[in-house]
C-alpha cells in the first residue's frame, strides 16, 4: 500500500441470502484506489458493482453479508469500525452519489436545508458560515443564482440540476473519496456529458479519487483514468483505461467492448422511391397536465407539425432527449393517443379519421414493441396466450394460432417449448423477444419500436438488435425506430428524424444526418455522445457486423 | 449448481408457503373451518329446531340437558349456536359477494373508462359513502321487512363503496400499464381487456379486503338482529344476544357464549384475511420481516 492509496479493497467477499440466484454477490474482489483518480467500475447488471460500493459505504442491506476479506480507507479497517465512527466516516470522508436524483433527495425539504443538515453533522459551523457555504457548494456544481436556488423544492428542480445538488451536498464536507453509483444513467445525454464533465473537473480541482459505477463503456471513454470490469461478482479485469479500452484481454471484456454501439456508417443507401407505408402530416398534440375547476392547469406540447414518411422496408429513427414528444407520435400511429389535429396516412388512408370498428382492421398492419420487457407481458399469462390473443381476436382459430406463436419463437430465437411458460420464467432479453413474436403474430407491415432496448444490459441489447435487423430484412417490414440513444439509431436506421420539444428539426438520411448535421441541436446532441472520441479496437467488432459493414459498402 | 437446487424449493412453497408463515392465519383457519364444519352439521349435532323448548329456562351451563345453559324459554344456547353459525355464515358470504360484484364491476368500468364516466360512477359512490353505513342498513331492513334476502341486500348495499374505490385504483394503474396497451394495439375488445388482462392482476387486494369484508358482515347482520331486524324465521348470534339482553345480570351465559362465537369467527376471518394479505401482496409482506 503507498502514501496515495485512499481505498484498499482486499480479497472482499459478499454472502447474499440463501435462495438468491448464487452465493455470493461479490467473491474474492482485491482493487484500490488511489488519491486523483478516477476508477469506472464496469459491468452488467447484477455483477455486484453497486453491491461493491454499498459495502465501502456501510449500506448492504440487512439480509447481506460481508463473509471475509476487508476494505480499508487511508489505513483504517472500515468493516470493524463502531456505528459511530462508520458514520463519520460515511459522508465525512467517503460521499456518495446515487442513479436516481429524484429519489435519493428528501421531496419535502428545501435542497439547502438538505445540505445544511450534512454540514451540521459533519462540521462545527455555525449558521451563518453553514448557509455561506451552501450557497459557495451551489455556485461550485454550476447551479444558476444559487442563493434564490437553496430555498427550492427538489421536484422545482431539473434531474441535471438535482444530480448536481446531489454532488454539491456529497462535496459538503470535502471528501478524499466519492462513489458515484451510475450517476448519468438517469439523465438525458447533453445533461450527462454536462454531469461528466463536472465531475472531472472536481475530482481534479480537488484531488479527489473517484469511483465511478457504470455500465457503459462510453462514459468510461469519457472519464476513466483506470478501469475494472465486473461479472457476475468477480474482478475479471482491471488496468490502465488506455490498455482495457483499446487492448481488453479478458472475453468478457471484448464481449462487453463489441456490444457497444457504435457510429459505423455501414448502411448502403436507402433509396426512397419506393412506395411510402406511412406518412404522418402536420400531427400536433398538446397534453393538459392537471388543473380543475378553475385553474387552467399546465400545457405540454408534445407534437408540434410533426410529419415524415416511412417507405417500405426503410427504418426510420426518431431521436430526441426525454419530453421531446418522440413516444408520442409513436402512440397516435398505433392509435394509443389521438393527436390532436393532422393527418396519419397508412397506405393512403387518413387512420385518424376512422372510428373505432373501422380503425381496427389496420391495427394489425401496424404493430409495437414497448420498452419495458418486465412491464410490457401480462405476469398471469402464458407466453402462447400473450402471442395468440391477437390472432384470436382477428378470428384466428386458437390452435392454428398457437403452432404459428412457436413457429414465430423460434424465428425470434426462442425455443417452441416457451410457448407453456410464464414471463417470469424468461429474462429481460428474452421477455423483449417475446414481444417481438407477439407484435409479428399479426403480420404487420409497420413495426413501431418505443425504446425497444434502453431496458437491457448491452450485449443483450446488441442480440435484439441483430435480431430485428434480420427480421426486417427477411420479413421486409419497415420500421419507426424509436431511442435517446443517438449510438443505437445510427446502427440500425435508414433515415433519421431529430425531436426537440415535439418538433422535428432535422430529418435526413442517417449518413446526412450524421456526417453532416444541419441543425445546431443535432451537433449539440452528436457532440454529447460519451466516448465519442474512442473507437472500438478492430479486433473485438463482431465478425457479423463486420461481415454486414464490408456488403454493404462494396 | 447450488443456485439452480435452492430456486425449485422456493417455487415449492408459493401460496401456502407464504400463508403458513403467518401462524395467526392458520390457526384463524382451522377455527373457521371448525365453525363451518359446526353449521354444515348442525342438524346431525342438534336435530331438534333450536326453537324448540329443550330444557327447563334459566338452566346455568353444564347442566344435564344443556351443555352451554338455556335461555328465558327453556330453548338450548348450543343449538342455537350451531344452528346461528348458519346464518352468520350464509349471510356474511353471500352479501359479500353481492357486494363484490357490485363495487368490482362499477370500480373496474370507473379505472377503465376514466373521464366522464368515472366522475359520475364516483359522484354516486360517494353518495352511498356519506350516509353512515348501519343507519342505512336499519333503514333497508325496515322498509322491506326483515327477511334473508332483505338482509344480504341490505349489507350488500352498505358494504360495496370501499371495494369500487379498490378496484378502480386497481384498473387506473394497471390501465396504463404496457401490457395492456399491447392489448389495445393487437385489437382485443375493450371487455377482452377488462376481464383477461386487467381482472386477473387486480383480483389479490380485492379478494383481501373482501375477506375482511365477511367478518364486517357478520358483525353488521348480529347487529342488525340485536335490534330485532334479523330473519324471524332464523335463529341467529345477534338474536340471541339481544333476546338476553334483558335478563344479562341473572343470566350471563345467554348473551356472552354467542357474543364469544361472533367474536372468534370475527377475529379468525380477520387473520385469514391477513394471511391472504401476506401471501397474495407479497411485496408488502417482505416490507415487515425481511
Amino acid at each position: 500500500m503507498t502514501e496515495t492509496t485512499l481505498l484498499d479493497v482486499r480479497n472482499l467477499t459478499i454472502d447474499l441470502p440463501r435462495g438468491a440466484d448464487r452465493p455470493h454477490a461479490v467473491e474474492d474482489l482485491t482493487f484500490t484506489l488511489e488519491r486523483g483518480e478516477i476508477l469506472c467500475v464496469v459491468g452488467e447488471s447484477g455483477s455486484g458493482k453497486s453491491m461493491t460500493a454499498h459495502a465501502v459505504m456501510g449500506l448492504l442491506p440487512k439480509a447481506v453479508k460481508v463473509s471475509s476479506g476487508g476494505i480499508r480507507h487511508q489505513g483504517t479497517d472500515v468493516l470493524s469500525l463502531p456505528e459511530r465512527d462508520q458514520r463519520a466516516l460515511r459522508g465525512g470522508r467517503i460521499a456518495m452519489i446515487f442513479q436516481e436524483p429524484m429519489t435519493a433527495l428528501n421531496p419535502l425539504m428545501r435542497v439547502g436545508d438538505q445540505i445544511d443538515e450534512v454540514l451540521r453533522y459533519h462540521t462545527a459551523l455555525d449558521r451563518a458560515a453553514r448557509r455561506a457555504r451552501v450557497v459557495e457548494l451551489l455556485a461550485s456544481v454550476g447551479l444558476p443564482e444559487p442563493d434564490h436556488l437553496r430555498r427550492s423544492y427538489p421536484f422545482r428542480l431539473s434531474g441535471g440540476q438535482r444530480q448536481r445538488v446531489m454532488i454539491a451536498m456529497a462535496l459538503a464536507v470535502e471528501p478524499d473519496v466519492l462513489i458515484a453509483d451510475e450517476p448519468t444513467t438517469a439523465l438525458d445525454v447533453t445533461t450527462q456529458k454536462q454531469i461528466l464533465e463536472l465531475i472531472r473537473d472536481i475530482q481534479a480541482k480537488r484531488h479527489m479519487g473517484v469511483m465511478f459505477i457504470t455500465h457503459d463503456f462510453g462514459v468510461v471513454a469519457e472519464i476513466a483514468h483506470r478501469v475494472a470490469v465486473m461479472q457476475k461478482g468477480r474482478l475479471v479485469e482491471i488496468g490502465a483505461a488506455e490498455e482495457v479500452l483499446n487492448r481488453p484481454k479478458h472475453p468478457y471484456t471484448r464481449q462487453l467492448i463489441a456490444a457497444v454501439p457504435h457510429l459505423i456508417e455501414h448502411r448502403e443507401d436507402f433509396t426512397r422511391d419506393r412506395q411510402p407505408v406511412l406518412t404522418a402530416q402536420k400531427v400536433c398534440k398538446t397534453f393538459h397536465i392537471g388543473g380543475g375547476f378553475f385553474t387552467p392547469g399546465r400545457k405540454v406540447v408534445a407534437g408540434d407539425d410533426l410529419s415524415l414518411t416511412i417507405h417500405q422496408g426503410e427504418t426510420v429513427g426518431l431521436v430526441g432527449e426525454s419530453g421531446s414528444g418522440k413516444s408520442t407520435l409513436g402512440r397516435s400511429i398505433v392509435g394509443l393517443i389521438k393527436p390532436d389535429s393532422g393527418k396519419i396516412l397508412f397506405e393512403g388512408v387518413d387512420l385518424l379519421s376512422l372510428s373505432r370498428p373501422a380503425f381496427r382492421p389496420y391495427r394489425r398492419h401496424v404493430q409495437m414493441v414497448f420498452q419495458d420487457p418486465y412491464a410490457s407481458l401480462n405476469p398471469r399469462h402464458t407466453v402462447g396466450d400473450i402471442i395468440t390473443q391477437g390472432p384470436v381476436a382477428f378470428g384466428e382459430d386458437r390452435h392454428r394460432a398457437l403452432d404459428k406463436a412457436k413457429e414465430l419463437l423460434t424465428l425470434v430465437g426462442l425455443d417452441a417449448s416457451a410457448a407453456e411458460r410464464f414471463p417470469h420464467e424468461f429474462s429481460g432479453g428474452q421477455r423483449q423477444r417475446i414481444s417481438i413474436a407477439r407484435a409479428l403474430a399479426l403480420e404487420p407491415k409497420l413495426l413501431i419500436a418505443d425504446e425497444p432496448v434502453s431496458a437491457l444490459d448491452v450485449s443483450v441489447q446488441a442480440q435484439v438488435l441483430d435480431l430485428l435487423e434480420d427480421l426486417r430484412h427477411r420479413l421486409n417490414l419497415s420500421m419507426l425506430f424509436i431511442t435517446h440513444d443517438l449510438r443505437i439509431a445510427a446502427q440500425i436506421c435508414d433515415t433519421i428524424a431529430v425531436m426537440q420539444k415535439g418538433r422535428i428539426v432535422e430529418i435526413g438520411p442517417a449518413k446526412e444526418v450524421f456526417g453532416n448535421p444541419q441543425h445546431g441541436y443535432t451537433r449539440t446532441l452528436l457532440d454529447a455522445i460519451p466516448g465519442k472520441g474512442w473507437t472500438v479496437p478492430e479486433d473485438v467488432v463482431p465478425v457479423t457486423r463486420r461481415s454486414a459493414a464490408l456488403r454493404n459498402s462494396a | 449448481m447450488t443456485a439452480a437446487a435452492i430456486t425449485p424449493a422456493r417455487k415449492g412453497s408459493g401460496f401456502w408457503g407464504a400463508f403458513a408463515r403467518n401462524k395467526g392465519a392458520v390457526i384463524g383457519l382451522v377455527f373457521l373451518a371448525l365453525v363451518v364444519l359446526m353449521a354444515v352439521f348442525a342438524d346431525l349435532l342438534y336435530p331438534a329446531s333450536p326453537w324448540d323448548m329443550t330444557a327447563m329456562p334459566f338452566q346455568p351451563p353444564l347442566s344435564e340437558d344443556a351443555l352451554l345453559g338455556s335461555d328465558t324459554l327453556g330453548r338450548d344456547i348450543a343449538s342455537g349456536i350451531a344452528h346461528g353459525a348458519r346464518v352468520s355464515l350464509l349471510i356474511g358470504l353471500t352479501s359479500t359477494a353481492v357486494a363484490v360484484l357490485i363495487g368490482v364491476f362499477l370500480g373496474a368500468v370507473s379505472g377503465f373508462y376514466g373521464g366522464r364516466v368515472d366522475d359520475l360512477v364516483m359522484r354516486f359512490t360517494e353518495l352511498f359513502q356519506t350516509i353512515p353505513n348501519f343507519v342505512l342498513a336499519v333503514v333497508l331492513v325496515a322498509i322491506f321487512t326483515p327477511s334473508l334476502t332483505s338482509i344480504v341486500l341490505a349489507i350488500a348495499i352498505v358494504s360495496w363503496p370501499p371495494l369500487a374505490r379498490l378496484a378502480r385504483g386497481e384498473f387506473m394503474s394497471l390501465r396504463s400499464r404496457e401490457f395492456v396497451h399491447a392489448a389495445v394495439t393487437t385489437g382485443q375488445s375493450n371487455l377482452t381487456i377488462i376481464w383477461r388482462q386487467i381482472l386477473p392482476n387486480s383480483l389479490s387486494p380485492i379478494i383481501v379486503s373482501a375477506s375482511l369484508m365477511v367478518a364486517t358482515a357478520i358483525l353488521l347482520e348480529s347487529s342488525l338482529s340485536f335490534l330485532g331486524l334479523g330473519d324471524p324465521n332464523l335463529m341467529s348470534w345477534g338474536y340471541m344476544v339481544g333476546a338476553a339482553r334483558t335478563v344479562i345480570r341473572q343470566a350471563w351465559w345467554m348473551s356472552f357464549f354467542p357474543g364469544i362465537a361472533i367474536l372468534l369467527t370475527v377475529l379468525a376471518l380477520n387473520l385469514v384475511g391477513e394471511g391472504l394479505n401476506d401471501a397474495l401482496n407479497p411485496k408488502l409482506a417482505r416490507k415487515g420481516r425481511s
